[in-house]
């Protein structure tokens, strides 16, 4: 007692910073949170599963869920050829392809959104091409998959990318020159090694896809039953007074949200090492 | 092969197989959901004429919109660079109870759906709400003014600083801050002179990179703002009204204004990231 460790602070000084932070913390992301889950449980169990079975928020979830199904996959095979390109071959230019894939999470979600109107929408550049051939993508299904497609488009790639970079090509050679062919050495050499990696990005991209609220705004239309995704859903509810029902849907969202987080630090916890990065 | 010849190429050869099929994947896929859809952009709003993309562009409302848009993103940055360097130092440097559990929360804006967040603070800061109903005796209006856009900026922003402050603050040799001790230094001094310059590029990284995503913020924001055009209209919101207006040039014209400041702020951030690399070392 007595000595003053020279590299830390007073005790009360310690006590004062942890206890700021933390206040921060709960003020702005603990408290929304329990808002939500408290809002939604506003009329007790029975209005909670009452909102949640209505038709259209099970439409709504319904279409969430396929429009993931599409998008992530997508963007998953997409983040595998682009790492494979980009981190096991040396090629000019590569910065600039890097800048390129992390671009859509530089635009606005409302951008997202529109570049999609201004070409596929009635007044748009392939508006009246696509009128003649009666394909609706604007204003349907097809452009909340691409609204959501492109704002998720980075989330695998730029987990892969420096992770596949970290490990080299070594396995790789010399699974060619054992005698493997190009899809044997991916499926048993590099696939093993940045599985964790993927599911990662995995998880990311499915999280924001599902929640993505902007961009499919704008190409939604938002016709009940029909382009209403759970967050657009959620924003009907809420412009009409109905907030329990509106709570009721975020919470399955604000649920998965947390789930996310949990799934995303067990994995930094367990295979941070084979994430790639400073993940770990 | 010779030499000279590797060297024309702008590939380097490799015995890994599988470059053209992934390369044209990417390219193809990289073009017709990202770069085509960005031209249509450019495009529509060249369609206007160099005048006309003034005029929209300089509108009264539109200017008021910037202003909103782009002053509560600067304000909330500026609130989550002093906020985020100490929840970065204390999850670095302390220890108290739950420490991996607020760490993981930090993460949360990234995947917490912003409209979920946006009713829920505008529930927490409405005149009933848990906050509303303590700060709005005391005169503190936030729900549906511009100190709201404000708030909802600063929970979407929280987790950049944390995370770009934090690796940095974690690698800072301790040897360094006991020299100081030792020359004297007390602990403000170290911090002022020896830490806070090596964790400034970071923060300031975290502080463009918040303010990045702040200016183009939507689904948090809407809720809580109020929406009243020249007042609380954030920029994201006037495209949304120019389109159901059918004003799709207008849209287009303020979009391409907007995606012009993005690459501004990308290649600034971009720069900040180089020079957080070269104070590291790395």
């Amino acid at each position: 007692m007595g000595r003053i460790n020279p590299i830390t602070e007073r005790r009360g000084l310690r006590a004062g910073l942890i206890a700021a932070s933390l206040l921060y913390i709960l003020l702005f992301l603990v408290l929304p949170v329990v808002t939500v889950f408290t809002e939604a449980l506003g009329k007790g169990f029975g209005g909670y599963f009452t909102a949640i079975n209505d038709p259209a928020a099970r439409s709504a979830i319904k279409l969430t869920l396929l429009t993931a199904a599409i998008a992530v996959p997508f963007n998953m095979a997409f983040g595998i050829a682009a790492s494979w390109a980009i981190a096991k071959f040396e090629f000019r230019g590569k910065s600039v392809l890097i800048t390129l894939i992390d671009l859509p999470f530089s635009v606005s979600p409302v951008i997202s959104g529109l570049i999609y109107v201004l070409l596929f929408g009635a007044q748009g550049i392939l508006g009246p091409w696509l009128a003649e051939h009666d394909i609706q993508i604007v204003f349907a299904v097809p452009g909340i998959v691409l609204a959501t497609i492109f704002v998720t488009f980075p989330f695998v790639a730029r987990e892969l990318i420096p992770l596949m970079q970290e490990q080299g090509t070594e396995e790789e050679e010399a699974a060619r020159s054992l005698g493997a062919d190009g899809w044997q050495t991916f499926w048993r050499v590099t696939l093993p090694n940045i599985r964790w990696g993927l599911l990662y990005g995995v998880l990311l991209c499915n999280a924001r896809a599902m929640g993505e609220f902007g961009a499919v705004s704008v190409v939604s239309g938002k016709i009940r039953g029909l382009t209403n995704t759970m967050p657009l859903h959620v924003e009907i509810l809420y412009n009409e007074y109905n907030i329990v029902a509106a709570f009721a849907v975020a919470s399955l969202l604000a649920f998965l949200a947390l789930v996310t987080l949990v799934a995303k630090g067990v994995l930094e916890w367990a295979y941070g090492h084979e994430l790639g990065g400073a993940r770990a | 092969m010779s030499s000279a010849a590797s060297q024309r190429s702008w590939l380097t050869p490799s015995v890994v197989p599988g470059f053209g099929m992934t390369m044209g994947f990417t390219l193809v896929y990289l073009s017709l959901i990202v770069l085509l859809p960005l031209a249509a952009l450019v495009v529509r709003a060249g369609g206007l004429g160099w005048d006309q993309f003034v005029a929209v562009v300089t509108a009264p409302r539109a200017v008021a919109a910037y202003r909103l848009s782009f002053g509560a993103a600067f304000i909330a940055a500026a609130i989550n660079i002093v906020f985020g360097v100490l929840v970065a130092w204390v999850l670095v440097r302390y220890r108290f109870p739950f420490k991996r559990l607020v760490d993981g929360l930090v993460d949360l804006p990234f995947a917490l759906p912003t409209a979920v967040a946006g009713i829920a603070l505008a529930t927490l800061f409405s005149k009933n709400g848990w906050i509303g109903s303590v700060v709005e005796p005391l005169g503190l209006k936030v729900a549906f003014t511009p100190l709201g856009v404000m708030v909802a900026l600063v929970f979407i922003g929280l987790p950049f600083v944390v995370r770009t402050v934090q690796p940095v603050l974690q690698d800072l040799d301790k040897e360094v801050e006991e020299a100081a001790a030792s020359l004297g230094a007390d602990r403000f001094q170290t911090f002022r002179h020896v830490i806070l310059p090596s964790i400034l590029p970071a923060a300031v990284t975290g502080f463009a990179l918040a303010f990045a995503r702040a200016i183009g913020e939507y689904g948090s924001v809407i809720f809580i703002a109020g929406n009243l055009p020249m007042k609380s209209e954030i920029v994201p919101l006037l495209i949304i009204i120019k389109l159901e207006q059918f004003d799709y040039r207008g849209a287009a014209a303020i979009g391409a204004a907007m995606l012009a400041a993005s690459f501004v702020l990308l290649l600034v951030i971009n720069m900040l990231q180089r020079w957080s690399r070269q104070r590291m070392g790395g």
